[in-house]
């Protein structure tokens, strides 16, 4: 007899041993893993569709972010009209590389979250700052990576708030880290050095136009070495003033000198 | 057929390819730990670094905990911040619930447990706590990924383990060193000569380590009402604790090379 209310004329659950009828070790078992899904839940284990790398640097008045408009399938350019730097909030950006569908859903999360802490009229003073958004990020990130199951992304959060400027890394696996210059994919291998040679001990001098500069020869030098990069790109700002997306643009590119070389041009021999 | 038989097996290259997403990396550095009679140093290096990449030249890995603890960090940074994170809301609950800070000893008896809770998915991180005991000493515990731990009066962790700790032994332990007639090692070495040998630590792992570099963090925590012992004198010294009443916590931060 079932002796909750709430229960009865409800369809019972014999799937579930109320009393203990049966012995133990014939108890019919339920939980997880016996589902139709045990053998064939796939995670992500590969990225598919891919951006290539996000760089950012502090400059005088905020930080600067850039990232090209390819979107990747393996070796084929496949979407070369992608926005790989996403504004949030009022204050800061974040710039992705890796999975870019890993990526809109991160995008649609953060929509989520900024509806969910919207204010109406001057706000109640504790609006999402890029610290707050990086801490969301990286709780996400490492959660996902916990249960074998990563957003297999790397982001850079970049922003202004209270005169403050904030520029963070968070990737798959959790790990996070802040420095004056960023580089994600190959752009750490690449475009880093050269950050770091123009910006480290001078982000309090840097003007808003030595900063496009130093991003755009970065972003040439990776167009020429990056065989996953497009020449088109776009350059994010974020200061006090708020958060600024450029459109596309590209940069002068020479190949005659590829001509010459072994390996790069016709082969001659 | 002979022939027949063995294509009825599936070779072993036809098994289905799987790739496996590793859940962990290796983020370098160094740490280490010095006990004295009243005192306490914990120190580390500030670089980030996976592979041959240095993803920051400032990343704490030693972390105040209380006034009178503070734990060092080592292995896979993003465990070690989470785990970090998460010793102090266990201590911040035992604040609440018994309006004092946790004593060292049972700090460190609650770290091996949070740590073996993961035993089966492991926080990739070595730990070493420094700090003052209830009975005015200092101390250092370490442990490994799991939870296994001990108190010691040093060790150090991390990259450049094996260049530092045979230091350490020789000049803490003073193995391989024959004491003078009527001349016995010292049980404690002071202070003063124990920041010296950190620092000598760090500068000399730092010339023979390519993960170790950039920066040094170094805590000094000494006893309560014990004298500074010249600390205050040291270039860059800066108060963490905001009373002299209970024990007290320094911090010196030193460049080392960035190369």
């Amino acid at each position: 007899m079932d002796h909750f209310p709430t229960n009865w004329g409800r369809p019972r659950n014999d799937g579930f041993d109320a009393y203990g009828t049966y012995p133990i070790a014939q108890r019919p078992y339920n939980g997880l893993g016996n589902d139709v899904f045990s053998e064939g839940v796939q995670r992500t284990q590969q990225p598919i569709v891919t951006g290539t790398s996000v760089l950012a640097i502090k400059y005088k008045d905020g930080v600067m972010m850039s990232a090209d408009n390819l979107a990747s399938y393996g070796s084929l350019a496949r979407f070369k009209d992608i926005q790989r730097l996403h504004p949030v909030g009022t204050n800061t950006i974040i710039g992705a590389g890796g999975d870019m569908s890993d990526f809109q859903y991160i995008q649609a999360l953060l929509d989520d979250l900024m509806v969910e802490e919207f204010t109406e009229g001057d706000g109640d003073g504790h609006a999402l700052g890029p610290g707050e958004i990086h801490e969301y990020l990286s709780q996400v990130m490492y959660a996902r990576r916990s249960k074998m199951d990563p957003l297999w992304n790397s982001l850079i959060v970049g922003g202004v708030k209270d005169g403050k400027r904030f520029l963070s890394y968070v990737d798959l696996l959790g790990t996070t880290y802040s420095a004056s210059t960023l580089a994600t994919g190959y752009g750490s291998y690449i475009a880093q050095p050269l950050l770091r040679k123009a910006v480290e001990g001078n982000e309090d001098n840097i003007t808003e136009e030595e900063a496009v500069k130093i991003l755009e020869q970065s972003m040439k030098v990776l167009f020429y070495r990056d065989a996953r990069s497009l020449n088109k790109y776009q350059i994010a700002k974020i200061t006090s003033d708020g958060v600024a997306i450029s459109e596309s643009r590209s940069v002068d590119t020479q190949w005659s000198f590829a001509d010459g070389i072994r390996g790069y041009g016709a082969q001659t021999q | 057929m002979p022939d027949m038989v063995t294509l009825s097996y599936p070779s072993p290259s036809s098994k289905p390819q799987q790739r496996q997403f590793n859940p962990y990396s290796e983020n370098g550095g160094t740490i280490l730990a010095i006990s004295g009679a009243d005192f306490s140093v914990i120190a580390g290096d500030t670089r980030q670094s996976e592979g041959y990449s240095i993803q920051t030249r400032y990343a704490p890995k030693v972390f105040r905990l209380t006034d009178n603890a503070v734990l060092a960090v080592n292995g896979f940074a993003a465990d070690g911040n989470m785990f970090v994170k998460q010793v102090r809301q266990r201590l911040e609950w035992y604040r609440h619930a018994h309006a004092k800070d946790m004593p060292l000893r049972a700090i460190a008896r609650l770290i091996q447990t949070m740590l073996y809770a993961r035993r089966f998915f492991p926080y990739y991180v070595y730990n070493i706590l420094g700090g003052i005991e209830e009975d005015g000493s200092g101390a250092v515990y370490s442990f490994d990924p799991v939870g296994s731990y001990e108190r010691e009066s040093c060790r150090a962790a991390g990259a450049a383990q094996s260049l530092v700790q045979p230091f350490l032994d020789n000049q803490i332990y003073f193995k391989n060193q024959v004491a003078l007639p009527g001349h016995p090692h010292p049980q404690h070495l002071p202070l003063l000569t124990v920041i010296q040998l950190v620092i000598d630590s760090f500068t000399s792992a730092t010339e023979r380590h390519i993960e170790v570099g950039d920066g040094l963090e170094m805590f000094i925590v000494l006893a309560k009402g014990s004298p500074l012992y010249g600390v205050e004198n040291i270039a860059g010294v800066q108060e963490m604790t905001v009373t002299n009443e209970g024990e007290r916590i320094f911090v010196v931060r030193r460049n080392l090379k960035r190369d």
